[in-house]
């Protein structure tokens, strides 16, 4: 047991009882604070991975800019005071779980057999892996490859992100016409 | 001795099946929409666990293009529940079934 397995372990089942409070919860308010706590300890998963700057930009973009706009959004709304109910009833939420723990053995059988028949699983690679994670990737890396690969994709990315601003843009304005 | 890149996969993929239950079991699209971005983010977890596990920076790199994306996906999606709502007065996803606006 060393300290990696100590921690992987607390921030594992912090997120995993934050993510089953994100879909218990009745209220949307709840349910943002529990996924605000998942994404923390994903950052604390991060920081595990030796991925620092992966881990600020989870806290920064996730668990600030979006769950802002996730909250922000719940309250403009005022979901609270509509009447809570919902369309599944008992068996069918048990039918979904029996679905959702099949999946769950599925998605983790196909992730670990996909591991061994790889080179990620080989000995090579676990090596690698060991020698990799004592100097582990650096923002300067990352910033590298960003600005010298994988301009392109950069560069697409910004477009997207012009086409979501212009997109709301035009969501909010079609309404405003409609009423007036 | 580092973490084997076993246990990173099976919580990635707990994680993700929770989203999927999510979104199969609540009618709240808020909440549905939660849903999706904690499936992301397992998506996330998985990247960067087998970018330590091969020695390369690239799914780093990835996680940062699944970032930029799920930012503009949740100001359309959250736009798109806010004029819902001001249409229907809610977002329960059964009681929007119909695409005559």
């Amino acid at each position: 047991m060393t300290a990696e397995h100590v921690l992987f372990f607390i921030f594992g089942a912090v997120s995993l009882i934050g993510a089953i409070s994100v879909i218990s919860f009745k209220h949307p308010i709840y349910s943002a604070l529990s996924l605000i706590v998942t994404f923390f300890a994903q950052a604390g998963l991060f920081v595990l991975l030796g991925a620092h700057f992966v881990a600020a930009v989870q806290v920064i973009v996730y668990a600030g800019a979006i769950m802002v706009l996730f909250l922000f959004v719940i309250m403009l709304l005022n979901l609270g005071t509509l009447p809570a109910k919902s369309a599944l009833t008992g068996k069918m939420k048990s039918i979904a779980v029996v679905f959702g723990v099949l999946l769950a053995a599925e998605v983790i059988f196909i992730a670990i057999s996909a591991m061994n028949d790889t080179e990620v699983g080989s000995e090579t690679t676990r090596e690698a892996a060991a020698a990799f994670a004592e100097k582990s990737v650096t923002t300067y890396n990352i910033g590298e490859l960003l600005f010298s690969k994988y301009l392109l994709p950069f560069e697409v990315t910004s477009l997207i992100l012009l086409a979501a601003l212009i997109g709301v843009i035009v969501l909010v304005k079609r309404e405003n016409q409609t009423h007036n | 001795m580092a973490l084997g890149l076993e246990y990173y996969l099976v919580l990635s993929a707990l994680l993700f099946t929770i989203g999927v239950l999510g979104v199969l079991i609540r009618r709240n699209a808020i909440i549905m929409f939660m849903c999706i971005e904690l499936m992301l983010n397992a998506a996330n977890l998985a990247f960067v666990a087998i970018s330590r596990s091969l020695g390369q920076a690239e799914g780093q790199l990835f996680v940062f293009f699944v970032m930029a994306v799920a930012a503009a996906e949740v100001a359309i999606g959250l736009a798109i529940i806010v004029s819902v709502f001001k249409h229907k007065e809610t977002i329960n996803v059964d009681e929007v079934n119909s695409l005559k606006g």
